[in-house]
């Protein structure tokens, strides 16, 4: 029988697995709409933006591994889902974005909403390609979906053209796929492993330093036996947290820039630091020149480019994560090194770093600070709900103060560090798990960003708890300007507006507020209980900073813990504005 | 160090501005990019002559690889290899002027392409140092228009893959025939 374009994307998105789809219709992607009409397997979900469509599709990936499919129109449709490519692209998200495209005969003609798409997002996708047969549609589809999920993830889109969407043609789907240009280095070389197992026997300090390669390849486990078989400490970047257990003796806490004293220690001081799934981002590292001076360094990843692109080191192996760390700690195993003695004076000295400047904050009891809020939210989840962040300070306390239990539970925007992501990837994140709990620790600043999506959380009943972290401030950039620009708060003010609890009320969804201590526990467990979207707006304390933190060009060793005695905590200007807002 | 890569890619649309915009995305360097057809008419094969220390090529050589169109990539620079470009020089030739071109055409293996009563247009093939010499010996004559190929490479015995880097990553090597159900 034939099919057309639009029957054939229909029917390859369901031979893939889909289940859920993200997008926004428009004039060239509406045959693919009047498919979806009838459709009763994929679920569509319509959201108010296209960016947040694409954080959602992002939020579902995360969560589930498997890749978030986006599905808009032309021109505007496609250029709004920029941001969230190169967002997915930068934390190696996997994800298939099918736009719709003027028609063929059209293309270069500065049509009506005609844009080069495939050359737009030619940087930031791992592949793209329009398709100009509908012959060649199944295969190129297949091979979208092959490319997005296999080796280092990433997003990968495919443009559609109005006639080829039409069209008909016998549909023949392609059981296998096979690219020549593109085959992922899988098993580690045996050879390195061994060497790794080597310096592994060899260590006194040893550190393991891993990252969301972790979380894609499924390898938590792995990680959590090589581990607890060697007694070696573990940190985690950003994206890895939930890649090993929180609360485990042997964690550390995220590293970083604003990472826990014992985890950037215990980097500076190590002989031997194991990087597995992760890539020495300059947030990571500080000043690459001081960065861990005395260590030998392993690093496992699945892509070629991640190794010796900061940093030189002594051990890279290439290859998937899960299966490189099967085979070393096979090896570990059975040379006995996985039965050494723990490495008493390691552990007592990061056991000292951790008493020397464990992370704190003072409650006190007039304003209400972030981190006790997200202390709260941890504690009345017991760890298990799924968390989304903005980007900011919240995101930063949200990543320190709340313990990942398990894996593909921290959702944020690492690399590109997009702020409005944490709302749409909730609701990404609700779509794949039905029944969990997904809190979004919003920043109120970010939240505006893509607010709109509050309408796609009430339209479909998704019941996202938006926890926002109201300081009145983009409180990053004002941390910034109070530690480096003398205080002098340039237009990182944002006051009073929006009412987010009316602006939730008006878009259906509940709106609570707490602004005292006494009050959060209140709200969360009201939050909690109903069923339906929630958004909190937690007021906290405007100049609350985010420590510890390494300022920029420092080394790991050189961390900040409180603000600096010589500077004034609120800026001459806008203190007048600010106390307004702390008395309304 | 200058160095001379050559990279077999699929003959698909866009291949070109992948690996132009991967150069320029991340800032490294191009001196010279020639493109042509194979023997096989689904591939392409570039040269391009670019210049970084060694880690900077390790990148440039590992990023191309990971282009998706990209089916090989071998650095010639540490092996021996052959190398042309075709240069085009239009000169200025009148009156005794000409018979001097002659001769330093000559002297090159040049030939002359073209001829009007006040120009010559010579053909030379070879390596940069040979256009170069040339170049300067026309230009007492007066050089009116230049255009050369860029630098077009091969390596003398079989070409051994780019790097095959000690973390077993053969840098360059890609399997034909991976498969995925
Ligand atoms: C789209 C975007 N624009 C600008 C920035 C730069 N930026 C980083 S953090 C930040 C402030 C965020 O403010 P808010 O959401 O209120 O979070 P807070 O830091 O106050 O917790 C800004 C503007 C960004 N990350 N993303
Ligand atoms: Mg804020």
């Amino acid at each position: 029988m034939k099919l057309s374009g639009a029957q054939i994307l229909i029917e390859c998105l369901r031979r893939e697995g889909v289940k859920v789809v993200f997008g926004y219709p428009g004039g060239v992607n509406l045959p693919i709409f009047d498919v979806l009409y009838d459709e009763k397997e994929i679920e569509f979900i319509l959201c108010r933006h296209e960016q947040g469509g694409g954080h959602m599709a992002e939020g579902y990936a995360r969560a589930t591994g498997k890749p978030g499919v986006l599905l808009v129109t032309s021109g505007p449709g496609a250029t709004n889902t920029v941001t969230a490519i190169v967002d997915a692209y930068m934390d190696s998200t996997p994800m298939v974005i099918i736009t719709g495209q003027v028609p063929t005969h059209l293309i270069g003609n500065d049509a009506f909403q005609e844009a080069d798409v495939v050359g737009i997002t030619r940087p930031c996708t791992k592949y793209n390609m329009l398709v100009k047969d509908v012959n060649d549609l199944a295969q190129a589809l297949k091979e979208a979906f092959y490319i997005a999920a296999s080796g280092r993830p990433g997003p990968v889109l495919v443009d559609l053209p109005k006639d080829v969407l039409l069209a008909k043609t016998e549909f023949k789907y392609p059981e296998t796929v096979s690219v020549r240009s593109y085959s992922p280095i899988l098993k580690g070389n045996r050879w390195q492993i061994k060497q790794a197992a080597e310096e592994i026997s060899k260590a006194r300090k040893p550190v393991i330093y891993a990252g969301g390669g972790v979380l894609h390849s499924g390898a938590w486990q792995e990680l959590l036996d090589l581990a607890e078989m060697t007694h070696i400490p573990v940190t985690l970047t950003v994206m890895g947290l939930g890649a090993f257990p929180g609360q485990h003796p042997l964690f550390l806490g995220m590293l970083g820039m604003h990472g826990t004293y014992c985890a950037n220690m215990a980097m500076h001081d190590a002989d031997l630091i194991i990087a597995v799934g992760s890539r020495f981002d300059d947030r990571v590292t500080g000043k690459t020149s001081l960065f861990a001076p005395n260590a030998r360094i392993v690093h496992i990843d699945i892509d070629p480019t991640s190794i010796h692109k900061n940093i030189k080191v002594h051990v890279p192996i290439v290859g998937d994560v899960k299966i490189v760390l099967r085979e070393l700690n096979t090896i570990l195993r059975t040379s006995g090194v996985g039965s050494m003695t723990p490495f008493r004076e390691w552990i007592d000295q990061i056991a000292g770093w951790k008493r020397e400047h464990p992370l704190s904050y003072n409650q006190g009891d007039s304003l209400l600070k972030p981190q006790y809020v997200i202390e709260k939210i941890y504690e009345m989840t017991h760890g298990n709900a799924i968390v989304t962040t903005d980007v900011g300070q919240h995101q930063m306390w949200a990543a320190q103060y709340y313990m990942f239990n398990r894996p593909r539970t921290f959702i944020n925007s690492g690399g590109l560090g997009t702020m409005g992501y944490g709302l749409p990837a909730a609701i990404g994140a609700q779509m794949a798990n039905r029944d969990s709990l997904v809190v979004c620790i919003a920043g109120d600043g970010s939240v505006v960003m893509n607010i709109q999506e509050l309408a796609t959380a009430v339209a479909y009943n998704l019941q996202v708890k938006v926890a926002i972290i109201n300081n009145k401030y983009l409180g990053m950039v004002r941390q910034w300007q109070q530690l480096f620009y003398n205080g002098r708060y340039s237009s990182s003010f944002m006051g009073d507006s929006p009412d987010f609890v009316k602006l939730s009320e008006a878009f259906g969804a509940v709106g609570l507020r707490a602004t005292k201590v006494g009050e959060v526990e209140g709200v969360l467990e009201e939050a909690f209980r109903v069923t339906t979207p929630v958004v909190i707006d937690f007021q906290v304390d405007p100049y609350e900073n985010c420590y510890p933190m390494i300022p920029a060009g420092a080394g790991h060793n050189e961390m900040v813990f409180e603000d600096p005695e010589n500077i004034g905590k609120k800026s001459p200007v806008k203190e007048e504005a600010a106390e307004g807002v702390l008395t309304a | 160090m200058q160095h001379i890569i050559s990279v077999l890619v699929e003959n698909k649309f866009g291949v070109l501005a992948r690996v132009s915009g991967l150069f320029s995305g991340r800032g490294f360097n191009i001196d010279s990019l020639s493109v042509g057809p194979t023997l096989d008419p689904t591939t392409s094969m570039m040269t391009i002559v670019t210049a970084g220390d060694d880690r900077i090529i390790e990148q440039i050589t590992k990023q191309l690889n990971k282009l998706v169109d990209v089916i090989r990539v071998v650095d010639l620079t540490d092996k021996e290899y052959v190398e042309r470009e075709t240069a085009l020089i239009k000169i200025h030739a009148q009156d005794e002027d000409r018979g001097e071109a002659l001769r330093i055409a000559d002297i090159f293996r040049a030939r002359i392409v073209d001829s009007t009563p006040n120009t010559y247009t010579i053909e030379i093939t070879g390596d940069s140092k040979k256009i170069g010499a040339i170049l300067n010996l026309l230009k007492p004559l007066g050089i009116k228009e230049f255009i050369c190929t860029g630098r077009i490479a091969i390596a003398r015995e079989e070409a051994r893959v780019a790097a095959v880097r000690e973390e077993g990553a053969p840098a360059s090597v890609k399997d034909r025939r991976s498969s995925l159900a």
